[in-house]
């Protein structure tokens, strides 16, 4: 290359002539050999990354699977759970309508027993109080009384 | 022919192209990105555009070059997103160039000769990495696909005295590499 050779002022590279390009992709050995242990070393780098890429695409409907089986046992136990939950539920619900229906019966007959149990005290005091008052004879009548039971006797 | 024997026949025309061609497609973008989630993903893109175009593909060049095109466009396209500036930047997922130089196949030269050309390459690596974008590109179709200038400059979309100038230009910074390390 001449010292007097211009260059580009964005890139700052020298401006190659058509000749002097054609002459620069002359290789000689040393570069010759470099360039080809460079194309190897890619050509080896490839092959790797190549069949590596290759088996983690082959592999990927595995995963696919087990992610599709894991995901459908999921979803069975998420229903099968839930399906349960609401069975318990209902017959929480059923258990605890019955159980109150129950209680209030048992009050109503509670309520029923102490209305009845009330009703007849009222009764027994009031005939006893009838009975009372109609065998207390006044003092007055008590002549008329005896004769009166006289004629219950005979 | 009937319809569905013409897509047939075209379905099977693709298949054949994917399996000749889907490797050094992956290896041109692997080496160009340095990073192979990326250069596995550019590929996939790159064949699914391709199958959705193949009706269209006339054959005015080999179905490579035409893949190698789509391939370099979507390279471009995914670097220029601006969404994926930050990875521009930071590229989390390449690998260094240490690494990449790394794999070397283990031939018959001795255990002196393989340290030597794992430097060299690792040198043309670091080398690689300062070329802009289209140098990058054409250096690596020429060095690592051996493809014609006349194929590079139908995949990129140059011409064969750009794509000269730019190959000259990527070969001067690996001898200037080379040399200063020597």
């Amino acid at each position: 290359m001449n010292s007097n050779k211009q260059f580009d002022a964005r890139t700052n590279e020298p401006h190659w002539s058509e000749a002097e390009a054609t002459d620069a992709l002359v290789l000689d050995p040393v570069l010759e050999e470099t360039l080809e242990d460079f194309r190897l070393s890619v050509f080896a780098w490839s092959d790797a990354a190549y069949t590596r890429a290759r088996q983690s695409v082959a592999e990927a409907p595995r995963h696919r699977v087990w992610r599709l089986a894991m995901g459908w046992a999921l979803g069975c136990v998420l229903l099968a759970g839930g399906f349960s939950a609401g069975v318990f539920e209902h017959h929480e619900n059923q258990a605890r309508l019955a159980a109150q229906a129950r209680e209030a019966e048992h009050q109503r007959q509670l309520a029923a027993a102490r209305a009845s149990a009330m009703a007849r005290d009222e009764e027994d005091i009031l005939a006893k109080v009838d009975s009372d008052v109609a065998r207390e004879v006044p003092t007055a009548m008590e002549p008329l009384a005896q004769l009166m039971t006289g004629d219950e006797t005979q | 022919m009937t319809l569905n024997s013409a897509e047939e026949m075209a379905a099977l025309e693709f298949s054949a192209v994917v399996t000749a061609h889907r490797p050094q497609i992956f290896r041109f973008l692997l080496a160009s990105t340095r990073d192979m989630d990326l250069a596995e993903t550019l590929t996939q893109e790159c064949f699914l555009k391709a199958h959705r175009n193949w009706a269209s593909f006339r054959g005015e060049s080999t179905a490579m070059t035409w893949l190698m095109r789509i391939a370099i466009n979507l390279q471009k396209d995914h670097w220029r997103n601006r969404r994926m500036q930050f990875w521009r930047h930071t590229r989390t997922n390449s690998v260094d160039l240490d690494e990449a130089s790394d794999w070397l196949p283990s031939g018959e030269s001795s255990a002196e000769q393989r340290v030597l050309a794992h430097e060299r390459v690792g040198q043309v690596w670091k080398s690689v990495d300062g070329l802009s974008e289209r140098q990058r590109t054409v250096f690596l179709l020429r060095y690592v696909e051996e493809l014609e200038l006349s194929e590079i400059a139908r995949a990129t979309g140059l011409n064969e005295g750009t794509v000269k100038a730019h190959l000259s230009r990527a070969l001067a910074r690996v001898r200037a590499e080379l040399g200063g390390k020597r």
